[in-house]
């Protein structure tokens, strides 16, 4: 690999691991933010309401 | 200690949170994908365009996505259709909102179908079934298993066939969407994704300490495997045809390759040794399809999805954070780990040569399987691997089922178990007939084609109009920035209203000019792409129609849903949030 490949490869993996980094850092530190931060995760309504009337 | 466990619990619970957002966001694409395009462009270049793409069009539209899925769905809309009507308040917008209906549901067709070929190798890396001499080999093997040899051919319940583990597949994401999200999606996140990582980091360290696995051949290596993927310039070895044109040969990476080839091309009159650099890839259309390309599909904008899940939020949610940390854990995914595994591994065990064009399936199931027989303990790491596609697929493919349940459970007043029913009947039809069309794999291409691409273009660009000009950027901007711990810069003020409009616009008539009309360069002779060959020039592929027929009519029947629905009159059904 050449020096500009490495400069690249440092560049590209440099950033999303520290933008990565900061998102966890951020929802880790910031009170309150782990109830508030969501991925495809949680209870919908019609499931709950389905649930609730078994 | 008491304290102290319950610090340790709630770090705990946060982890959780994060793992099971990064775990929604990573797919197939991660792995397979963007190793093979970032490589085939050069690593400067492509890069370049992928982090612009990314800035441009990927965090915009997913931030847009998220802050108008919770907008509407404090009115009580959970479907891309209700959505897009509740956020313009135009009756019209509903009718383009079917298209973030049909896109989730007829990927989800054909992504099954290849959730299932990982299940199937992992399996039989598992049970010492997968042992291939060459790549040539590795891919008879892949065309056999998948049924590309011949319509019908991939309908067999033999290990060695695709059929058996399609059943379990589309039977598994059914139970996990039919026991809830929280029991089914948050399970599989919650173990799925740690695994995953963990795989993925086992993997790497074992790439990157292969070095130069065959003493013979040196420049078999792992460093040239970074040097193919990374190396902003490329150079090629290129000969002269009949007719004068320059054409690649090969493609170059080491001293030794490159020195050896100057020797051979000589005076350079039938050879010659030439270097791409990044500035002038850049000036390649071809090159930023590619870049935005894979950002919609890494980042699943403009699929509808996070348009419904959006919509359950609460109304003090995060979505700033929520979308950002989604991104970041798909791009580490993507650029850290299939970054630095996939093409490493298969130049280190079979040169660059071997690697080079070959396109996304082609690395992941012909060249990958091959690497993994050569490699020590090579079904373990097999296994490893294909196991971690599988999961990573797992996670995106029950998220594309929630935006069709969404819909009918809205737009016809049903409970949850008559629309999963109902769409687990739509989507099994679907899926039969990919399978079953399955020489050439021309079923699942053309779907690819025509809503992978084609309609995801449309949707997005629908959507960030419809944010940044039907509801206003400095409003949605506000609403954004309710219940967020960030702000977004001001820097997308102008970027959402007019630069990524531009840009998508911009790449979409470069799609429609080289992939769909076939024109390279200005003057020259259009030649059609096969797609639109497939449909009108003589003679007629059946199965492209076929495809097409499907989109229509899932298209068709969505369409006809809205328009009789009574779910659609009122922008604001349930009196303007809770």
């Amino acid at each position: 690999m050449t020096a500009g490949g490495w400069v690249v490869l440092v560049a590209s993996v440099g950033l999303v691991v520290a933008l990565f980094a900061w998102c966890v850092w951020k929802v880790l530190t910031t009170p309150g933010e782990s109830e508030r931060v969501h991925g495809f995760e949680f209870e919908t309504p019609d499931e709950k309401a389905e649930r609730e009337a078994d | 200690m008491k304290g102290a466990r319950a610090v340790q619990e709630r770090w705990g619970s946060r982890l959780g949170v994060i793992l099971a957002v990064a775990g929604s966001a990573v797919g197939l694409g991660n792995f397979l994908r963007f190793p093979g395009k970032a490589a085939e462009w050069g690593g400067g270049a492509f890069m370049l365009a992928y982090f612009v793409s990314l800035l441009v069009i990927g965090l915009p539209i997913c931030w847009a996505e998220w802050t108008m899925g919770r907008y509407a769905g404090q009115r009580g809309y959970h479907s891309c259709p209700g959505i897009l009507f509740c956020i313009t308040g135009r009756g019209a917008a509903k009718y383009f909102g079917v298209i973030g209906v049909v896109i989730p549901v007829i990927i989800y067709m054909y992504y099954v179908y290849i959730e299932a070929w990982c299940l199937g190798y992992a399996v039989n890396f598992a049970m010492g079934a997968m042992s291939f001499r060459s790549v040539a080999e590795a891919g008879a093997h892949f065309s056999a298993f998948v049924g590309a040899g011949g319509d019908g051919s991939a309908v067999g319940f033999r290990a060695d066939q695709v059929g058996i583990y399609l059943v379990l597949v589309f039977v598994l994401n059914f139970v996990l969407i039919y026991r809830g999200l929280a029991k089914g999606i948050e399970w599989c996140c919650k173990y799925a994704m740690p695994a995953l990582i963990v795989i993925g980091l086992v993997v790497l360290v074992r790439v990157l300490t292969l070095g130069a696995p065959d003493a013979a051949k040196p420049h078999h290596s792992v460093d040239n495997g970074l040097g193919f993927m990374w190396n902003p310039t490329k150079v090629v070895l290129e000969e002269r045809g009949a007719d004068g044109a320059w054409a690649r040969r090969e493609e170059l990476v080491g001293r030794s390759a490159i020195d050896a080839a100057r020797a051979e091309a000589g005076s350079g009159e039938s050879l010659r040794v030439r270097e791409i650099s990044p500035w002038e890839s850049l000036w390649k259309p071809e090159l930023w399809l590619t870049a935005a390309g894979q950002i919609f599909f890494s980042l699943s904008v403009g699929f509808g999805i996070i348009l419904t899940y959006s919509s359950y939020l609460k109304r003090d949610d995060d979505v700033v954070l929520s979308g950002l940390a989604a991104t970041s854990a798909n791009e580490f995914c993507e650029v850290a780990l299939g970054g630095l595994i996939t093409v490493p591994a298969a130049v280190a065990f079979l040169g660059v040569a071997e690697v080079a064009g070959k396109g996304t399936f082609g690395l992941g199931f012909h060249v990958l399987p091959m690497v993994f027989c050569e490699m020590p303990w090579g079904p373990g790491f097999g296994f490893l691997f294909f196991l971690l596609l599988f999961l990573a697929a797992l996670t995106s493919s029950i998220s594309m089922l929630q935006p069709g349940i969404a819909f009918l459970e809205e737009a016809l007043s049903i409970g949850r178990r008559a629309s999963v029913s109902l769409l687990g009947f739509v989507t099994a039809v679907g899926s039969g007939f990919v399978v079953y069309f399955s020489k050439g794999m021309k079923a699942l291409d053309t779907l690819d084609f025509w809503v992978g691409t084609f309609l995801i273009f449309v949707l997005a660009t629908v959507q960030i109009m419809m944010f940044a000009w039907g509801f206003g950027v400095e409003r949605g901007l506000a609403e954004a920035h309710r219940g967020s711990c960030l702000r977004i810069p001001r820097f997308f003020v102008p970027v959402m209203r007019y630069v990524c409009p531009l840009f998508l616009l911009a790449i979409f008539v470069m799609w429609l000019a080289i992939d769909v009309f076939g024109i390279h360069r200005v003057g020259a002779a259009p030649e059609m792409s096969g797609y639109i060959r497939d449909l009108f020039a003589a003679p007629v592929n059946p199965v492209a129609w076929m495809s097409v027929g499907l989109i229509a009519m899932v298209g068709g029947m969505v369409w006809l849903i809205v328009l009789a629905s009574r779910a659609y009159r009122d922008p604001d059904r349930e009196g303007g949030g809770k």
